[in-house]
């Protein structure tokens, strides 16, 4: 999933094309005849560049700009009124603040985790590896109701903490707590790779330079994983702000307090308000192009700084 | 074997790094999951076997995979057609054509089903026209397998792109050369060098398909019986108390996930080299 998307564009950035091994050589082989009019002598580009961008104009396009169009047709007043009216803003900070500290969170522990299973080995660590990327596949709607049902007050955590007056479920928190879980993998899954190929040389590169272990982690890997690190946080944050399934059934769903501006786009779409779910997701869909245009970002700077 | 370098960090520092590790794992991922399990069972087998065989639930599970058979095969032609007009081609607009297709990752799935409602719906811009029509979209089973397809769209194209991207084209080239045709080099030589990756993309395809819940909720109406799907169903017998029966349906689908997720390490086990050829 997405921690093969990070792969893909790494991988997108250090294929260059193919050279067309028949084209190169110049004297035309058998077989050759299609390289005059196409650079590729592999047949079937046009069906197949046709399948895409048809499909691809169907399901994704023409919906979403269909999305844009409705907010345009409605005028800027209009727009402004309704994506940002005092309960929609309330809902983006319980969105946007929540999705940042679930983030910051897996970003602390995420590294250590990925740490962990690049470098030590111990027994069970394929299994512990394999779960990590159970959010992946694990309905939201399932991973809601367990969460619920472990934080709740007679739950298997929500019990221990009753007693002293600490409420995690039907409270900010509890969306904190769902989105820590579905943004665990894209954190851990991203850092992997990255610490993998660092190796050791480096590190003991510095500690032969009498740096000690904190100042090794600090000046040697922290930069060497840092893009990494920033990456798997923007993906993290960008889905937590999209996500409905598992937080819906923890969060409480309170106006200004627990409500999330996806809930709030299901709540103006049942009272058809259709100009209301349009502002919102406008904004959202603009939140999450912010994340997506970060990524490439830090990961062109990378490239550069790489010279590939 | 277990040779310390003097570099390395001693024994109880490495020790509470990995019980740290494991522990936040186990919070955060083990723990949701073995309370599945265990809510589903509290009332013992035979009230589970109740809870997954009432008709309601019957109905669900059947929409479900009704939903799957239909929009996975589209994503999985959508992908590989995809894939081989990327990796085998050159074009101008290749990188920006790769960014659209990912973008279904990016929305949030109550925009996916929304995008739908307003082109579809009854305020929609062609609801009048399927109105009049009598052709039903939204709260019926095109929109849910629309939505379905939406969030799902990138996977096996994604999959697929990187993997034929670093097999070249030279086999291709050398089978076209010998005078195959273009259908006969991919079903000959195309086909069996992507078909681990392919299987892979097909399965997560299928895990996010099943389990989808934002973008269907917007879609499907929530007619018990009717357009209710797996992840629909749970969340209304949830929020009718009946906790026992939700957790029992949730099971078979965190079953599901746990299917996909050995069948994942399996494939990525036996044939992690024709998964990511090359990645780093």
């Amino acid at each position: 999933m997405t921690e093969i998307a990070i792969d893909n564009r790494a991988i997108y950035g250090r294929y260059p094309a193919v050279p067309n091994p028949v084209t190169a050589t110049g004297k035309p082989k058998r077989g050759a005849r299609f390289t005059l009019k196409r650079r590729s002598a592999i047949p079937g580009f046009g069906l197949t560049l046709g399948v895409t961008v048809f499909w691809l104009s169907l399901i994704v396009l023409i919906p979403l700009s269909a999305l844009l169009l409705r907010a345009a047709t409605g005028g800027w007043d209009h727009f402004t009124t309704t994506a940002f009216s005092e309960r929609a803003i309330a809902a983006y900070k319980v969105s946007f603040g929540t999705a940042f500290i679930a983030a910051a969170i897996n970003a602390v522990f995420g590294l250590l985790v990925a740490f962990v299973l690049v470098r030590y080995q111990f027994t069970g660590k394929r299994l512990f590896s394999a779960l990590v990327d159970l959010p992946f596949a694990l309905p939201t709607a399932v991973a809601g109701i367990a969460l619920t049902a472990i934080y709740a007050d007679t739950g298997w955590v929500g019990s221990l903490l009753a007693p002293y007056g600490i409420k995690l479920a039907y409270q900010p928190q509890g969306i904190v707590i769902a989105l820590i879980f579905i943004g665990l993998p894209f954190i851990v899954r991203t850092i992997e790779p990255v610490l993998a190929d660092l190796g050791r040389d480096p590190e003991e590169a510095a500690a032969t330079l009498g740096a000690n272990r904190w100042q090794t982690f600090r000046s040697v890997i922290l930069p060497e994983v840092m893009p990494a690190l920033i990456t798997g946080f923007a993906l993290a944050f960008a889905r937590g702000v999209g996500e409905y399934g598992s937080v819906i059934f923890i969060a409480g769903n309170m106006p200004f307090k627990s409500e999330i501006a996806p809930l709030l786009i299901i709540t103006s779409l049942e009272e058809f308000d259709y100009a209301g779910a349009t502002g919102i997701a406008i904004v959202m869909l603009l939140a999450s192009l912010g994340a997506l245009l970060l990524i490439n970002w830090v990961q062109h700077r990378e490239r550069i700084k790489r010279g590939l | 074997m277990n040779r310390r370098r003097p570099l390395d960090a001693p024994a109880w520092l490495k020790a509470s790094l990995i019980l740290i590790a494991l522990g936040y794992i186990a919070v955060v991922i083990l723990l949701p999951l073995a309370a599945v399990f265990t809510e589903a069972f509290a009332s013992g087998l035979p009230a589970w076997l109740e809870a997954v065989s009432e008709p309601d639930a019957q109905a669900a599970i059947k929409l479900t995979l009704l939903v799957a058979a239909i929009s996975v095969p589209l994503n999985c032609v959508f992908g590989v057609a995809a894939s081989w007009a990327v990796a085998k081609h050159d074009f101008p607009g290749k990188s920006l054509l790769v960014s659209l297709i990912d973008l279904p990752f990016s929305v949030s799935p109550v925009v996916s089903g929304l995008v739908y409602v307003l082109l579809f719906g009854a305020g929609g811009w062609l609801g009048p026209w399927l109105q009049e029509n009598d052709i039903q979209i939204i709260f019926a089973l095109p929109g849910i397998v629309l939505a379905t397809v939406f969030v799902t769209f990138p996977f096996v194209a994604r999959e697929l792109i990187p993997l034929m991207q670093a097999q070249g084209r030279d086999e291709e080239e050398a089978a076209l050369s010998l005078g195959a045709t273009g259908w006969q080099t991919f079903r000959k030589v195309t086909l069996p060098n992507i078909k681990w990756g392919l299987l892979y993309g097909v399965l997560l395809t299928n895990a996010r398909a099943m389990g989808e819940f934002g973008a269907v909720s917007v879609v499907s109406g929530h007619i018990r019986g009717e357009t209710n799907t797996m992840p629909l169903h749970i969340e209304l017998l949830y929020n009718d108390y009946n906790l026992s029966a939700a957790f029992a349906v949730a099971s078979l689908l965190a079953g599901l996930a746990l299917i996909t997720l050995v069948l994942r390490t399996i494939l990525e086990w036996r044939h992690g080299d024709e998964l990511v050829a090359g990645g780093h």
